[in-house]
């Protein structure tokens, strides 16, 4: 059975092209994905996001469960409404998840999890969690809606109340707010600023009709895909999954190493694979015409690799991708592409912030 | 259902053709070859004077989504390219069978023009897919 998020109607109206996203029925695009793609980058556009699946964890042992559930520590998370990025790993060091969490208190956090993963993340929280005193609870009454652009903040202002307003007034990057019924987070997956807003189901198409109204451009999985890859984003199941290590997905800093007797799921492998070294992900930037392409083949100095997404960067005019590669790898790489290889430059796995090239 | 115009002949790898007069015949890609591919990119198209010979790859069209081949749907010589597509190649999307075209051949055989589909025949062809 196919999977509808409330606002599937909404995309129909707006004439989507849509397409089965492990299991659910989404816009791909809503005409053209590159206008979408720099309606973010320029102006203000939102994703229907409502597939991702909201997490609440209570209780006493709410902090030592996530402590030990998570490669990143929530006891950083000092602030009320601050959120981290992390892996949730297997005991093999592999990558189960990645998720948001944001921070109320330390009996009280919230998470965000990939919709692909939903069932497999579920049973793995309910799992671990044998012997925390916790309570784990789905929150699938919520629609969420992404508006992301420089403009986007201002736009979204427009639909909230003074109190929302207020709420979210000088809130820097990173941090959500429960505002009367809208819970606004300050994240993303576009590398522009933004909200991530989480909406009661029953009030989430009208609230996507008022931003349609305000100008905010409808954009599907498609320019998603492209703004998240252009920010140098991973994409859970195509840049990491279960047998792959974070050290090796560019999330060696979503690993806390101290203090050293945190006991978290996959520390005893990571110690190990940290000293005696891994692949890498880095970031290829072709200039020539054609577009890189994930699972095409990469050598590089001393070894070889492969790319793990890749596309034409709709900001810089020419294709960039995603490589896990020998971590020999210096600053040049070829790629075979249609049985020629060309040269690529290796980067950080980082192309645009803000609206701007970063190379 | 897309736009398959009637006066235009085509192959079932989506291309079409256009009589220019002189056994002169323009060639694209086709409205539902487009809507398939998405956002067109790059196109890397042949060049001036080269020979080129019916069911050849002689030309990629990139897009978002993925790289396809274009067939060559006649035999004959290229005598001119759209130089156009290579700054504007989203032209392809929004004009597949006006200002998208890609390249124009000199027939050698006029005949062979006729071995193709006529609309009713590709928005079968299409059907079937």
């Amino acid at each position: 059975m196919t999977n509808k998020t409330v606002l599937h109607a909404k995309h129909l109206e707006a004439g989507a092209k849509m397409v089965d996203f492990f299991g659910w029925d989404m816009p791909i695009n809503y005409g053209s994905q590159i206008e979408e793609h720099h309606a973010v980058r320029r102006d203000a556009g939102m994703f229907d996001v409502s597939h991702m699946t909201i997490v609440d964890v209570k209780g006493p042992q709410a902090q030592a469960y996530l402590r030990y559930l998570l490669a990143n520590d929530v006891a950083k998370l000092q602030d009320k409404g601050k959120a981290l990025y992390s892996g949730m790993l297997n005991e093999a060091g592999g990558v189960v998840d990645d998720l948001i969490v944001y921070f109320f208190d330390d009996t009280n956090y919230r998470l965000v999890v990939n919709s692909a993963t939903k069932q497999k993340d579920l049973d793995w929280l309910a799992a671990k969690a044998e012997g925390f005193s916790v309570t784990i609870t789905e929150r699938d009454e919520f629609a969420m809606i992404a508006v992301q652009g420089p403009n986007a903040k201002a736009k979204a202002a427009q639909l909230f109340s003074a109190a929302q307003n207020e709420a979210v007034a000088g809130m820097k990057p990173f941090y959500g707010v429960q505002a009367e019924d809208l819970f606004i987070a300050t994240t993303g997956y576009t590398g522009e600023a933004g909200y991530e807003i989480m909406v009661p189901n029953e009030q989430a198409a009208d609230f996507w009709q008022a931003l349609l109204d305000l100008g905010v451009a409808p954009c599907g999985l498609g320019a998603r895909d492209t703004l998240r890859l252009e920010a140098g984003m991973n994409l859970y199941g195509q840049d990491m999954d279960e047998t792959i290590s974070p050290l090796e997905a560019n999330m060696g800093w979503t690993i806390t190493w101290e203090p050293s007797d945190r006991d978290f799921v996959g520390r005893d492998v990571l110690t190990t694979q940290k000293v005696a070294g891994t692949d890498k992900l880095v970031g290829l930037v072709m200039h020539e015409k054609g577009v890189l392409r994930a699972g095409q083949k990469v050598t590089v100095e001393g070894g070889e690799g492969i790319i793990t997404s890749g596309t034409f960067s709709p900001t810089l005019g020419h294709s960039v991708a995603l490589a896990r590669v020998a971590n020999t790898v210096t600053e040049h790489a070829e790629v075979e592409m249609r049985k020629k290889w060309v040269k690529v430059d290796v980067v950080k796995p980082s192309f645009v912030r803000n609206g701007k090239s970063v190379l | 259902m897309s736009n398959i115009p009637a006066e235009l002949r085509y192959a079932a790898s989506h291309e079409w053709v256009r009589p220019e007069g002189n056994g002169v015949f323009t060639v694209g890609i086709t409205e539902h070859a487009q809507e398939l591919l998405g956002d067109m990119v790059f196109l890397d198209l042949p060049d001036e004077g080269d020979e080129i010979a019916m069911g050849d790859d002689i030309a990629v069209a990139e897009s978002v989504k993925a790289a396809s081949d274009v067939y060559a749907p006649i035999t004959g010589e290229v005598v001119a390219v759209n130089e156009d597509l290579e700054d504007s190649p989203e032209l392809v999307n929004s004009d597949p069978y006006g200002d998208g075209w890609m390249f124009k051949v000199k027939i050698e055989d006029e005949s062979e023009v006729e071995s193709l589909l006529d609309a009713d025949g590709y928005a079968e062809s299409i059907e079937d897919e």
